[in-house]
């Protein structure tokens, strides 16, 4: 399994979490977990996903995220777990 | 399971405070391009790099995309040159054909430096190293890519003070080669003592004889992770701020590990080291000095600065060694003055002298980097600064350099502009006392006594 961490920060609005799931169920990225704060007036969203049935890989994932991030106002970060496990894990 | 405080983290490292992998060096070997025909070595060395190296660019863009970490820098080392051309180089000129090949074969795969125009002649040169050291002001003022590197003395060789002097000519003439780009050569060209085998951090990489055919070295950087870091423990004793300085050195030089891993697998190339320096540049918060300033000095060069940054270095590496499987290169803070926004800043204030920064070096790494002095200083007097500079290093066993940057034309009062990451200076006052008759004498200063450590 190819777990992906995505992030979605930013001013909170009607909709968000809409458009990254619609976006993910298109491309066969299973969501296995959501956890979601607010953190100093700030909208902050972390799904744990699952990319290994989606036609595309993790770069091309991130960087499709990274625009409708752009288009929604919120910043949109998508990378690979290793990444986090690696800082915070011994 | 990761929570969403600790991703919050990690994206706050790289999107605020500059967390980034300074470089993926490939190491490569050139023994195997090694013809007694000049035409056929260049031809070789070209094959080489450009078949081991054809998907470094391509790999190091895609891990920096599924990770969402940048890795600034895809560079190439290769064997020191004048090894390489020893058989097939009889003047200058043939070893700086050796360079246009090397910046072809650089320019072929898209990385941004390529180092190993080296010579290693810490006991004696060679005829051919003495010939590959005389071709450098011409070999970088003919390519943009290739940087040169020569160790002058080690530990276990003493200080060969006929290199020594050579090198302060060439220094110069490199200078006066490249004058119409204030003198941006001298900045592709590093003088050492003790020079580490796989360093991946330019202009002075190059790859060791003692090194595999080909391998992957990663430099970390990070000093704007360290200086927000160590906000939060303002005030407080010495033991919570080295200890905190540790924790966020493993940190950062574990994202070092997981890229060096990820590019090895990929390019099926043996993984080599990890470097844990703390490698600055000009962007406002990707500083060392600011780091020296955090930890309660007015300026960088102030009392105290040598005790700051020696346990600024200390702290990083006991972090960084046990995040990474192998560590090494040059391993701790880096001080260059035009790199480092903080550094202008205290040379510019005053607060910042050349002979602070060589007290400076004697407990970071590396030494005396990217100084520009004035074009007008005496090839003797760099020379000198070059002898202190091996001294410092060959006395208490550790790497020390020399890249300073006498720009033509230029003096004391001036600024030099060299662009991107190599930044702007100030340039800094240097001793106007000769030291002619003491570089004149030639020959060698012996090993030092490995005893009596005093």
């Amino acid at each position: 399994m190819k777990k992906t961490i995505i992030t979605v920060v930013g001013k909170d609005k009607v909709g968000i979490i809409a458009r990254v799931c619609t976006y993910l169920a298109e491309n066969q990225v299973n969501i296995l977990d959501i956890s979601q704060t607010i953190v100093q007036g700030y909208f902050n969203m972390m799904m744990v996903t699952d990319t290994s049935a989606s036609p595309k890989d993790t770069g091309t994932i991130a960087e499709e995220l990274t625009v409708i991030g752009e288009q929604t106002g919120v910043v949109i970060h998508c990378q690979h777990e290793d990444i986090f496990q690696m800082m915070h894990r011994i | 399971m990761i929570n969403i405080f600790e991703v919050n983290e990690t994206n706050k490292m790289i999107d605020q405070e500059n967390l980034d992998v300074r470089t993926i060096t490939m190491g490569i070997s050139l023994l195997d391009c090694i013809d007694a025909n000049l035409d056929r070595t260049n031809e070789n060395i070209y094959e080489k790099i450009t078949r081991k190296a054809q998907r470094l660019v391509a790999v190091g863009e895609e891990i920096s995309r599924e990770y969402g970490i940048p890795i600034v820098n895809k560079r190439i080392s290769v064997t020191p040159i004048a090894l390489v051309g020893s058989s097939c180089c009889h003047n200058s000129s043939d070893f700086v054909t050796i360079a246009r090949t090397l910046e072809r074969a650089a320019s072929c795969v898209g990385v941004n430096f390529l180092g190993g125009y080296s010579a290693l002649v810490s006991k004696g040169m060679t005829q051919a190293e003495e010939m590959m050291i005389r071709s450098i002001p011409e070999a970088l003022a003919s390519t943009e890519h290739v940087c040169s590197s020569v160790n002058v003395g080690s530990t276990r060789t003493g200080i060969d003070m006929d290199a020594v002097r050579l090198l302060g000519e060439i220094i110069l003439e490199t200078a006066k080669a490249t004058r119409h780009q204030d003198s941006l050569g001298c900045a592709k060209l590093v003088v050492f003592c003790n020079a580490p085998d796989d360093n991946p951090f330019m202009a002075g990489a190059f790859h060791g004889v003692t090194e595999s055919d080909t391998v992957i070295n990663v430099g970390v950087s990070g000093p704007g992770v360290v200086k927000t870091t160590i906000e939060q423990v303002r005030g407080q004793d010495f033991q919570t701020l080295c200890e905190t300085i540790k924790k966020t050195a493993f940190k950062v030089t574990r994202v070092g590990q997981l890229v060096a891993e990820e590019a090895s697998r990929r390019l099926k190339v043996p993984f080599g080291i990890v470097d844990l320096s703390l490698a600055p540049t000009p962007a406002i918060g990707d500083s060392v000095a600011e780091i020296l300033e955090e930890i309660g000095l007015e300026r960088a060069g102030a009392p105290g600065t040598t005790a700051a940054l020696a346990l600024l270095n200390d702290s990083v590496k006991k972090g960084g060694v046990m995040a990474s499987a192998s560590v090494g290169g040059l391993s701790g803070a880096f001080i260059p003055v035009s790199e480092d926004q903080g550094m202008i800043d205290a040379v510019s204030a005053g607060a910042l002298s050349l002979e602070k920064l060589e007290a400076m070096t004697c407990v970071c790494s590396v030494g005396l980097d990217m100084i520009a002095i004035p074009g007008d200083t005496p090839a003797s007097t760099i020379s000198g600064i070059i002898a202190d500079e091996a001294a410092i290093g060959m006395i208490n066993a550790k790497t020390t350099a020399v890249r300073v940057i006498p720009v033509i034309g230029k003096g004391v009062g001036d600024s030099v502009e060299f662009g991107g990451l190599l930044g702007h200076a100030p340039i800094i006052p240097v001793n106007r006392f000769s030291c002619e008759a003491f570089v004149a004498r030639g020959g060698r200063i012996p090993a030092p006594i490995h005893s009596f450590k005093n």
